[in-house]
């Protein structure tokens, strides 16, 4: 046991100069969201985000979102897998491509899309011959939300894996256990966690999406504007709604962290007795 | 070493603070003039800046190109600029409303929505009507932009009613959507087909003469140099400007 205790009672080794810039990055982050809830217009807050506009935004916004988060499910969990276990060459290669969408400005992933599933793009014109039409669809703005999303569940989740170690899942395979049923039996109960986490950052990324959206799959009404989108086309001619509209987008996004999110040392509910981070099955990668 | 790269990095930024100051002050009279222009009038312009630099040496023209509303909502939260052209009056209005303007406004070009295609013109669009023809995908801008309302116009003119894919914010994604093939069309302004060079092809149709859109110009009450301001409007209205308008093809006011 190198770490005796997740906490650390009595000496709190902060300098005070150390302290004092900490308050003002909360300060930075949390003084302009002060400013917007400043600026709301009370008044008349319920009539601006019930209208129609903003209703039939929100609820594109959380269904678009919900399923992005499943395709990246779908999609991130066997990739981290596969980057946490598998042994290939160009593994450290394809990481940072899968880590790329995280840096890339969201508009640059709109024109990748475009030029992959747009109608002359790469896929796209073998689907337009298919029938299947993405551009302008709410199907392009999931693509889209999950292009931008997948890297942040990827990256906890292998995160998780790496730091869970495959000690139980050795022991699972000695005892007789086939590689799916170790999967499912001992190592997703072991990272639930981390894959909640993941998923509930992706969630908040594909709610937040915008350039990708915009560039990709367009804005027209309950097909594809969503709540960033409507906000963006309101502060054209109403200032007031758009203010309204980025409080009700920093609401939602505070219930999404806050239920998911509890903080590194109150660990979510695990679904069994095995520990998530036992500090000597940590193995030596993990801390390289 | 790490004190080592904090007093680097303190050089460095105190370099880059004595260059910046250099660049300001060091040029002739060390005189810049700001303009804040709408997007849609980027390649005029830049061009009209530089022969303005020419004729007044020892002047800097920095320009910022945005949509109007943008700029005119940083013009309202006190961003520092000498001249404001706007791509329509109601913009400009809600710079001369909040008591921005030095003086009133001038008009000083027109632009008229086409119809803009890919160079192939998949759809077979020659006019307005075909617009609305089942299966062709057509992007405008939305109601809330002015590419958008001057759009509504036409549509209440010809009675043909759209039925867009997609409403954008901006005539710059319009274009895009149209040049990347994306759409069939787009309703977009006469200079920006002009700006696009070959990317797409424009589709005149007569009824686009219902929603002529006006550029109003302004100097700035919060400007520095206003003299200068005045200048560069003169140049703007005057022949020579106009004769840079109209080669990107902006129309008389």
């Amino acid at each position: 046991m190198r770490r005796p205790g997740g906490r650390r009672h009595g000496y709190s080794g902060i300098p005070r100069w150390v302290a004092a810039l900490a308050v003002v990055a909360a300060a930075f982050i949390l003084l302009p969201l002060a400013a917007v809830v400043a600026r709301v217009d009370w008044p008349n807050f319920l009539p601006l985000v019930t209208s129609d506009a903003s209703l039939t935004a929100l609820g594109l916004s959380l269904r678009t979102a919900a399923g992005s988060t499943a395709l990246c499910i779908l999609l991130g969990v066997p990739l981290a897998l596969v980057l946490a276990r598998g042994e290939f060459h160009g593994q450290r290669l394809l990481r940072s491509f899968v880590l790329l969408p995280l840096v890339l400005p969201p508009v640059v992933g709109g024109i990748a899309l475009l030029y992959t599933f747009g109608r002359q793009g790469l896929l796209g014109r073998g689907l337009e011959v298919a029938g299947i039409q993405i551009a302008f669809s709410t199907t392009a703005v999931v693509l889209a939300q999950t292009f931008v999303a997948l890297p942040f569940l990827v990256v906890s989740l292998e995160g998780a894996l790496r730091a869970g170690g495959q000690r139980y899942e050795a022991v699972a395979a000695t005892l007789g256990a086939r590689p799916g049923t170790v999967l499912r039996r001992v190592t997703l109960p072991l990272v639930l966690p981390g894959l909640a986490s993941g998923a509930v950052l992706s969630f908040a990324r594909s709610l937040g999406e915008f350039g990708a959206t915009l560039t990709f799959a367009g804005s027209l009404q309950g097909i594809t504007r969503t709540l960033p989108l409507e906000i963006y086309l309101q502060r054209e001619t109403d200032a007031d709604a758009a203010v309204a509209l980025s409080l009700l987008l920093v609401a939602v996004a505070v219930i999404v962290v806050g239920v998911s999110y509890r903080g590194p040392g109150t660990p979510p509910a695990m679904p069994s007795r095995a520990p998530s981070r036992t500090p000597d099955a940590e193995p030596a990668e993990a801390r390289r | 070493m790490i004190r080592r790269a904090a007093a680097l990095l303190a050089a460095a930024a105190l370099a880059a603070g004595t260059a910046g100051c250099g660049s300001a002050g060091g040029a002739g009279e060390g005189k810049t003039l700001t303009v804040f222009a709408a997007a849609s009038l980027k390649a005029p312009f830049t061009t009209l800046a530089r022969s303005f630099e020419a004729s007044h040496p020892g002047t800097k023209v920095t320009l910022s190109f945005a949509g109007s509303s943008d700029l005119a909502t940083q013009l309202g939260q006190g961003a520092p600029a000498d001249v404001f052209a706007s791509a329509d009056p109601a913009n400009m209005a809600k710079v001369t409303g909040a008591g921005l303007a030095e003086g009133s406004p001038r008009n000083f070009a027109s632009n008229t929505l086409t119809i803009a295609v890919p160079p192939a013109n998949p759809a077979g669009i020659t006019s307005f009507a075909d617009l609305a023809r089942p299966g062709t995908r057509v992007v405008v801008c939305a109601p809330q932009v002015p590419c958008g309302a001057a759009a509504v116009a036409v549509e209440g003119k010809t009675g043909v009613r759209l039925a867009p894919v997609s409403e954008e914010s901006s005539v710059t994604d319009v274009l895009g959507k149209v040049a990347s093939g994306e759409a069939d069309a787009g309703l977009v302004y006469v200079t920006d087909v002009k700006g696009a060079a070959g990317k797409v092809k424009g589709v005149p149709f007569r009824e686009s003469a219902a929603a002529v859109n006006t550029y109003p110009i302004t100097a700035l009450r919060g400007g520095r140099n206003k003299d200068l301001a005045g200048v560069f409007l003169d140049e703007v209205t005057g022949a020579e400007g106009q004769k840079v308008l109209a080669d990107a093809g902006f129309g008389r006011p």
